[in-house]
């Protein structure tokens, strides 16, 4: 056991603070730190600068521009760029399909898109949800008909995040309709959002937003080169990326971050004292879901994640909601017209993206507790 | 950080283990036990593993693991109350002599000490009414764990230089009581009671606070080996009772609560974890450990409260029986919590300082 950072991770933290807070702009940062959102060119501006200086996709091969760094290292990136403002890796493709190409697509698919994912040339949307498959993903019904050297997706998919911005989408689609199990005919295909067919319509959310989409797929021919690894084996590769969407979605740095930001409002308005002991439970919380985080990396081998990340995604998406309704809280009634209400109405959707939370209760209940 | 322990530290975890579960190898014998005069039976035993010297001889991270496997068999035996905090006391800030007399002796298990500071009306402050002066003390200390059976009290009490801690072995009354999970606490009564100064005789309260600190942080582990086994037992029962001819594994709404449990588990062996890694670093000053041992009770007590609670519930009407163990590993987390300072308590004392930082940061 032991509580102080080696000499060497020490450096690193300091070397990773010092370019976070030098080397991407301020005007970025504080907006990521007054709870804004960011504009498409803020994101990938940001994610450039990361990208050239080999941090926006450190746990990717290395070969692909992944960073031989240990667990903890990993987690001292990600805390310290949250502490820092700096907007993280766009998930979709840092953190989704780039681990899911590298791990199982070809060599081709490797060097078309892998560089380009890095460095954000390419925008990736996320095509997994619809209409009738939600936490029950795997009765999704969008179809890919295999035709000649060519799939034509039908369907729809929708709560696509970001869609908008998107230049490629990845899906999961039906391929064989047949199979004795549902998760058994589905395949993970890469799409072109230009390609005719494709129609993306933006739904508004209860905060006033447009985060999210619907997006069409009619008769659209799509290469069959854009398989990803196997046909009818999607549901893998589908369990692999959402396993890792787990483990960064605990957002300890950025709670902890907007938790100081609540602390010094309330210094400021002289209300400390009303919401100390509110304020003292959620570094209590924090701290438990850091150290919780540290342990699941630390146990985390070969890039699979833990089956305990489940508890990171719970516990980490209710200190986020937790967090952002003190930011509301203190608003008093100024929170009538505050953005953070509306940060605060927000963040409802992160108990139930990510498999929900309950989906997670699921995964604990089953796979931990054996029940 | 690194949370992983060492080869030796987990021979250490296994000798323990090894032994305690066979004193203890079901909820029957251990509370046989706790009816037998002394009201625990591993004490010889682990004295002559040599667990007993271990708060004087290895560091936190070793208590905390033994307490660990304590919790586990609800061990009645009171190793966090007399040897990590009283036998703590006498190492921190006994004179050499001190030290001599009693260290070994109670490492070898020949002297029971235990610290008498709670007093009636104070909850868990450590301002004592109980008086010293020409040599006597007077007041009262309640409740004082295992004190019928002590063979050396550390009381701490008020003089014209602060608070002062005083050895005392003869001349005071014991009224004993069991406690709801089957130890004793007696309320003790000094009546021009002899007393000799325990160290130089100054102000030890920095000293008491040190040593309730790291013995609240052995105590969390205590209690999360007990979290454990409730989670454990409780599980078992949801995959084996059976109602409406299927087993309770069938229910949603209990399988969630037990993964519900599952959680603040987890995120408990953690912060607790961490606890034990600040008290074990040199580097940590006085008030890292004393935030540390809140942050770790406020986990008991969350924590605890619901994993206790809801394996009661999850069992149903056996889980309320004095012959089935689930109520017994309830009940000892709950006690752990009643001597370590529930959530409001360790909350107001966090808050006290909470705007003095930025962002808490539990890495060094």
């Amino acid at each position: 056991m032991r509580l102080q950072l080696s000499p060497e991770d020490q450096k690193f933290r300091e070397e990773m603070r010092e370019f976070f807070t030098t080397q991407v702009p301020e005007r970025i940062r504080n907006k990521v730190l007054a709870r804004q959102e960011l504009s498409k060119e803020e994101f990938v501006e940001s994610q450039q600068i990361l990208n050239a200086a080999g941090l926006a996709v450190p746990g990717w091969p290395v070969e692909w521009g992944g960073q031989d760094w240990s667990q903890l290292q990993r987690h001292i990136w990600h805390e310290e760029m949250q502490l820092a403002g700096v907007p993280q890796p766009l998930p979709f493709n840092a953190g989704m399909v780039g681990p899911v190409i590298a791990a199982f697509g070809s060599q081709e698919l490797k060097e078309r898109f892998l560089a380009k994912t890095a460095n954000i040339d390419i925008w990736w949307s996320q095509g997994f949800s619809e209409p009738d498959a939600g936490s029950d993903l795997a009765g999704l019904r969008t179809t890919a008909i295999r035709e000649g050297d060519e799939y034509i997706v039908n369907g729809q998919k929708t709560w696509t995040t970001l869609g908008q911005y998107g230049d490629w989408i990845f899906m999961l689609v039906r391929t064989d309709p047949k199979a004795a199990k549902k998760q058994e005919g589905i395949s993970f295909l890469l799409i072109d959002m230009t390609t005719p067919g494709v129609t993306v319509r933006p739904i508004e959310l209860i905060d006033g937003g447009f985060e999210v989409n619907e997006v069409f797929f009619e008769n659209v021919r799509v290469p069959a080169e854009n398989l990803v690894g196997e046909e009818n084996k999607g549901w893998t590769y589908a369990k692999f990326l959402l396993g890792n969407e787990r483990v960064g979605i605990a957002q300890v740095g950025a709670s902890q971050r907007h938790l100081a930001t609540a602390k010094s409002i309330a210094k400021e308005r002289g209300v400390l004292e009303r919401y100390a002991a509110r304020i003292v439970t959620l570094e209590n919380e924090l701290l438990a879901l850091e150290t919780t985080a540290l342990r699941v990396a630390a146990h985390s081998d070969g890039g699979k994640p833990h089956p305990a990340s489940s508890v990171l995604k719970i516990k980490g998406s209710q200190l986020t909601q937790a967090v952002s309704e003190l930011l509301m809280d203190l608003e008093g009634p100024a929170a009538l017209t505050s953005h953070d209400s509306r940060v605060f109405l927000n963040n409802r959707k992160v108990s139930i993206y990510g498999g929900s939370n309950e989906v997670q209760r699921t995964i604990i209940a089953g796979t931990i507790l054996g029940l | 950080m690194d949370f992983t322990i060492d080869s030796e530290q987990l021979d250490l975890v296994k000798a323990v283990r090894g032994l305690v579960t066979k004193v203890y190898d079901s909820s029957e014998t251990r509370r046989a036990a706790t009816n037998t005069e002394h009201g625990f039976t591993a004490w010889e035993q682990l004295a002559e593993m040599g667990v007993l010297s271990l708060p004087f001889e290895a560091t936190p991270a070793e208590v905390s693991l033994v307490a660990e496997e304590l919790g586990k068999v609800i061990a009645p035996d009171p190793f966090v109350e007399a040897v990590v905090l009283a036998g703590g006391l006498i190492a921190s800030v006994g004179t050499e002599e001190q030290q001599e007399q009693y260290l070994d002796a109670i490492a070898e298990g020949s002297v029971l000490s235990v610290f008498a500071w709670a007093e009636p009306g104070k909850a868990w402050s450590t301002e004592p009414g109980v008086t010293f002066a020409n040599g006597r003390l007077n007041g009262v200390k309640a409740p004082v764990i295992q004190a019928e059976r002590a063979d050396l009290l550390v009381v701490s009490a008020k003089t014209d230089a602060g608070t002062g801690l005083f050895l005392v072995t003869e001349g005071y009354t014991a009224e004993t009581e069991r406690t709801h999970d089957g130890s004793r606490a007696a309320t003790v009564t000094f009546t021009d009671t002899p007393a000799v100064p325990l160290g130089a005789g100054g102000d030890e309260s920095v000293a008491i606070e040190r040593a309730l600190n790291l013995a609240r942080i052995a105590y969390g582990h205590e209690a999360l080996g007990a979290m454990q086994v409730a989670l454990d037992i409780t599980v078992n029962y949801l995959k084996t009772r059976k109602q409406f001819g299927v087993t309770l594994n069938k229910f949603q709404a209990l399988t969630f609560r037990a993964a519900d449990m599952y959680v603040a588990l987890e995120l408990a062996r953690s912060a607790i974890t961490w606890a034990t890694i600040v008290a074990a670093d040199e580097g940590s000053t006085d008030a890292e450990v004393a935030a540390a041992a809140s942050h770790s009770a406020i986990q008991v007590a969350r924590a605890g409260r619901h994993i206790a609670l809801d394996a009661i519930q999850l069992h149903g009407g056996i889980g309320m029986t004095a012959e089935y163990s689930v109520g017994h590993y309830a009940s000892r987390i709950l006690a752990i919590e009643q001597i370590i300072g529930d959530e409001a308590f360790h909350n107001e004392r966090l808050a006290a300082t909470v705007g003095d930082h930025d962002v808490f940061d539990p890495i060094g």
